[in-house]
């Protein structure tokens, strides 16, 4: 079924199952910046190791977008609440 | 009642708890998955419907083996999928699980914490479009998905030629297949030959596809950078003295696994320096018994063995278990068990000759390389806390802070221990390792306050 969410205020369409990572990717060839400043990321681990997948999501909840799947209409930032 | 807890819910996880089940007990089972199987058995979301055997090819059966066993557990056990454990502290076990943290005193623990991709850093590898080997493997089993639409798959280990086998399976030809191990060296593989032929001939018959496909394996290869701009576009390697680039869109790396050893730290459990895979590995007797008396120890967490090893480990420490609580074990299945197990270390051993974590590689990466991607930081800058005095790796956490990022020294313990080793000149084993420290995964201070 498909489904649409929103990361830092941008649509993004996907189908269910997929994961928030998957979504992304598929939708661009980034997931987030590094908060060191060197650049794009797009995850490494896929198995909630790595810790390179962080997003929050409108609650100031942090989800690790490799273990969550897309619900419709989730709005999520890639960038900490607590920190901009 | 005895309160017992299993972590992980991988092979060695389910068969432990399904030899508990069997024994009348009710285990608590932590799986940091929302589904049994582990890694290499990840089952798919609810709703895909590709079948058992596109998803594991010639381990099919075996993971459909171990879905079922767990499914039939169900009633029977406390499964609390979702779940991380990220502490454990004079017996008690400390979780959370979607912001909600949760403690649990166990009398009897059985860590089953499985492994992750054990990584030489190479320029570039931060990059998006570059993922770990399991973690690009995870890509095509839970999604569908592919990193790239011409891959090339960097590192050593069986992996690279299973993956890239299931990749001209899903349709699409990988850039290459980038070996750091030279062949005459995977030549030590055939010493496997007289204990798991089954598993070589599998191999062999990998190789062999890539051959028929045209998909160009290049062994003995020198990592030099993976290029782009940042999506990725190229890799570009030495062999033999001459540099090549390669086109590729994306990256799998990977160098072999690594064991999830934190919780056993944290336990307690004394750790010895393993020399063939250069790693510290937790200790425990053939069984899966440490000296703690209430942790047991199975599968690839407590030293890499693949996945029949640590469905075959998870029932002895079940059973090792059960003894030590003088309940009645079947001597007849154990004894086949730890002869099962004796055979396969036999396979490892080959396996580990064949395909070496190629630590020689730490000493040639140029100071710019990120080694730490959680924060950043260059081998130079742990060349330079090494020429400052640090003469371990605790110390030079300490100065550089390398491994007290979000991952935990996951992903760059074991290059830190090469790159220091080497610029201090000292024995591998003498730099130490990386001391873990609950939180073992990230934990928000908000979710402990909130249940306190």
């Amino acid at each position: 079924m498909p489904l649409s969410f929103r990361v830092d205020g941008r649509e993004v369409l996907a189908l269910e199952g997929d994961t928030v990572l998957t979504a992304v990717l598929l939708a661009g060839i980034r997931l987030r910046e590094s908060e060191f400043g060197d650049g794009p990321r797009s995850g490494f681990c896929l198995m909630r190791a790595c810790q390179d997948c962080w997003m929050w999501t409108d609650h100031n909840d942090r989800i690790q977008a490799c273990a969550t799947f897309v619900n419709q209409g989730m709005v999520l930032s890639t960038r900490n609440p607590e920190l901009t | 009642m005895t309160t017992i807890v299993i972590v992980g819910a991988g092979p060695a996880g389910v068969r432990a708890a399904e030899c508990l089940v069997a024994a009348g007990c009710r285990p608590i089972i932590l799986d940091e998955n929302d589904r049994s199987g582990g890694q290499i058995y990840r089952r798919q979301p609810p709703g895909f419907v590709r079948s058992a055997q596109t998803l594991y090819g010639t381990e099919a059966a075996k993971a459909e083996a171990l879905h079922r066993s767990f499914d039939t557990l169900a009633g029977k056990v406390d499964y609390r999928p979702g779940t991380i454990a990220w502490g454990l502290h004079a017996g008690v076990i400390h979780t959370v699980k979607a912001g909600r943290v949760d403690r649990i005193a166990f009398d009897r623990l059985i860590l089953a914490t499985g492994a992750t991709d054990r990584i030489m850093p190479v320029a570039g590898w931060t990059r998006p479009g570059v993922f770990s080997m399991g973690g690009a493997q995870i890509a095509l089993k839970f999604q569908g998905c592919v990193p790239g639409r011409r891959p090339a798959l960097v590192g050593t280990g069986p992996l690279l030629y299973l993956l890239a086998n299931q990749y001209l399976k899903a349709g699409v030809t990988p850039a290459g297949v980038f070996d750091t191990t030279p062949f005459r060296r995977q030549l030590r593989l055939v010493g496997g030959l007289a204990w798991d032929p089954r598993t070589l001939l599998i191999g062999l018959r990998y190789r062999l596809e890539l051959v028929r496909w045209g998909v160009p394996v290049r062994c003995g290869i020198d990592p030099l950078a993976i290029e782009g701009d940042p999506a990725v576009t190229g890799f570009v390697y030495a062999k033999s003295g001459k540099r090549h680039v390669i086109a590729c869109d994306g990256v799998a790396l990977g160098h072999g696994l690594r064991s999830e050893t934190q919780l056993a730290e944290l336990a307690g459990v004394s750790f010895a320096f393993d020399r063939r895979t250069r790693q510290w590995l937790p200790q425990r007797d053939e069984e899966g018994r440490t000296p703690l008396g209430t942790v047991y120890l199975a599968g690839d967490g407590a030293g890499i063995g693949g996945a029949d090893v640590a469905e075959i480990e998870g029932k002895l420490a079940a059973w090792a278990l059960l003894h030590d609580l003088n309940a009645a074990v079947d001597d007849g299945e154990r004894t086949r068990a730890l002869r099962q197990l004796r055979r396969a270390a036999r396979f490892r051993a080959a396996l580990d000759a064949g395909f070496p974590w190629p630590h020689d590689i730490a000493a040639r990466l140029d100071d710019g390389v990120v080694v730490c991607r959680c924060e950043t930081l260059t081998a130079g800058e742990l060349r330079r806390v090494a020429a400052e005095g640090a003469p371990d790796l605790g110390r030079a956490k300490a100065l550089s802070r390398i491994g007290m990022g979000r991952c935990q020294g996951r992903y760059c313990g074991s290059a830190c221990a090469e790159i220091l080793s080497a610029a201090l000149g000292c024995d591998i084993a003498d730099v130490g390792r990386l001391r873990p420290q609950a939180p073992t995964k990230p934990l928000h201070v908000d979710d402990v306050e909130a249940s306190l």
